[in-house]
């Protein structure tokens, strides 16, 4: 089963929840964590995986052949993304755009473009007890983060069974790189603040997740600021709210040293418990 | 006219909290813009009056006539999003997968597949509290192409900047290092980098700082939660000073972000307070950067 940790808002504890929750369920039985916020990868500075095995990740560009082109213009004129321009006698290609959707190489009459593959970021992985992690890192200057995910998501359904726990700690934001592990996830558990950006980010959240079909519940994190705005909220659309982990400076201050903090806080603990029973139970279904 | 872009890498530093503030202090005379358009927030404090609203289309989606189609499958055999899908040889487009590459419809023996404009979300010309002008945005609910949105609200607020005289466009940038951000960076007289005294903070503060350098954009950082870690905010002030990058302000951990947030105001308004003077000098030495 595939379990999402997304949140809408950055910095709302994402990370925090994932690499908590897969070291607590890890004590007991098999799990995999994988950092899909491939643009910012924080989990392992938490998780602190040694032994990685890293693979390159690629994607596929059109490399230009002039010998065997007839500059017919082709290519930049069935190019929807502009990644192709015919220059005089040239045809130049803009990786950075390029969305490897094959049109171009498809339809040359003269084979004079073809795909070749280009490095887009790194995977790495490793397994400690019953603790797999997995993690992949877009390489700077890379704009789209949606191969990358996909080609991770692959990897990992193809890695590991299909009856093992698999968490994803997901990019923030509601647009297509969240969108992409929404559509792979069987539950989705969002993590809010209970605060006004908190409320219209997780809004923005569910209604992506509805949109798309799946089973959200809802996280509460640093419950006690804020306002009651969020638990309002949840009661009002019907999602089930299952945890609170409560809000103190002494567990942000060991989660700034990248430590896991449930060992020290019985409070955490018990609200990880109460998470890690819900997808219990959801399997179950 | 110059654009100052704040940004993080990661999420959760208070770089809104930070824009926001900064707008309450230049007043009306600048031009604000909420280039995180699809988690955009800073309208919750600086309450636009979503005055004009505008419908921004940034791509295309197909779609197939199923009166033309002839259930050959060509189209499917040549889509690379696995865009289009079978049900009885009848072929159907999943917009949330279709990327709008348009091969399908280059293929297409009986001319039975179409593209379309695709809704990618509005955006909006407003005026805000300080009764100057800000342009935001909101992503439509599964809509692709944030990037293309941000640029268009960065083109919209440099015409606005352009027609009022206002020197500066004060622009609340997304966080990652993909295409929202690289769209905010675009032009950038300045990024203000916010980061945070944690592990997290600083290993994203590197690496957005990377794609920084590589645009040629000079950097001021403003460190918050600063005495949350003092041995990581050490490490930050190190990198600071080995990459040439002034500290704006130093803030320390303060709740005054949430209850502040909380009432709907920037820390300017909420009360007169050690952290409002911070942003006061953090925005005094940030217009002296950009001179």
């Amino acid at each position: 089963m595939k379990v999402a940790v997304a949140s809408g808002k950055g910095g709302t504890g994402k990370t925090t929840l994932s690499v908590n929750l897969a070291s607590y369920i890890a004590e007991k039985e098999p799990v995999v964590l994988v950092d899909l916020d491939v643009e910012e990868p924080d989990s392992a500075l938490f998780i602190k995986p040694d032994h990685s095995s890293m693979l390159p990740i690629y994607k596929d560009i059109p490399v230009w052949d002039a010998e065997t082109c007839q500059l017919c213009g082709k290519c930049q004129q069935v190019c929807a993304f502009n990644a192709i321009l015919k220059l005089g006698r040239e045809i130049l290609v803009i990786p950075q755009l390029c969305h490897a959707c094959y049109a171009c190489t498809g339809l040359c009459p003269t084979g004079a473009l073809t795909m070749q593959p280009v490095q887009m970021g790194e995977l790495s992985h490793s397994t400690h007890k019953n603790l797999s992690y997995v993690e992949s890192r877009l390489l700077l200057g890379e704009e789209q983060a949606v191969p990358l995910i996909k080609q991770t998501i692959f990897f990992v359904s193809h890695t590991f069974s299909k009856g093992e726990l698999i968490l994803f700690d997901s990019p923030p934001g509601t647009s297509c790189p969240v969108i992409e592990v929404m559509l792979n996830s069987d539950l989705i558990i969002l993590v809010t603040e209970p605060t006004p950006f908190g409320l219209h980010d997780i809004s923005l959240a569910v209604e992506t997740a509805k949109s798309l079909d799946k089973c959200v519940a809802v996280v509460i994190n640093r419950a006690g600021i804020g306002d009651n705005a969020v638990h309002d909220f949840c009661k009002a659309n019907d999602l089930p709210l299952i945890a609170q982990i409560p809000h103190q400076r002494e567990i942000a201050e060991l989660c700034s040293n990248g430590e896991l903090v449930y060992q020290k806080f019985p409070e955490v603990q018990r609200e990880l418990d109460k998470i890690a029973s819900y997808i219990a139970e959801f399997q179950g279904k | 006219m110059k654009e100052i872009v704040v940004i993080s890498g990661k999420g959760g530093t208070g770089k809104t909290s930070i824009t926001a503030s900064f707008a309450m202090l230049a007043g009306p005379e600048i031009v604000t813009a909420d280039c995180d358009v699809d988690a955009a927030d800073l309208h919750l404090l600086l309450k636009p009056d979503f005055r004009i609203e505008h419908d921004f289309y940034g791509g295309f989606a197909a779609s197939i006539d199923k009166s033309l189609c002839i259930g050959c499958g060509i189209c499917a055999s040549v889509c690379h999003f696995d865009a289009i899908v079978e049900n009885d040889s009848i072929y159907s487009v999943l917009p949330i997968h279709c990327e709008g590459c348009g091969y399908c419809t280059e293929v297409c023996p009986s001319l039975a597949i179409q593209m379309h404009d695709r809704f990618t979300g509005k955006w909006y010309d407003s005026t805000i509290k300080t009764q100057g002008r800000m342009i935001h945005a909101k992503l439509g609910i599964g809509a692709d192409n944030s990037g293309k949105l941000v640029a268009k609200v960065k083109k919209e607020a440099r015409l606005i900047a352009e027609r009022l005289g206002a020197e500066i466009i004060l622009i609340d940038g997304a966080p990652g290092i993909g295409c929202p951000v690289i769209s905010s960076l675009s032009g950038a007289a300045l990024t203000v980098l916010v980061t945070e005294a944690t592990m997290a903070g600083f290993h994203d503060l590197k690496r957005v700082y990377e794609l920084v350098k590589k645009f040629n954009i000079p950097a001021g950082c403003i460190i918050n939660k600063v005495d949350l870690n003092r041995e990581i905010a050490e490490d930050i002030r190190d990198f600071l000073k080995s990459e040439g990058i002034p500290v704006l302000v130093e803030i320390p951990y303060d709740e005054i972000f949430y209850q502040a947030m909380t009432a709907g105001k920037t820390i300017i308004e909420f009360s007169h307070n050690a952290i409002a003077e911070k942003m006061q000098k953090a925005w005094s030495e940030t217009l002296a950067l950009i001179g």
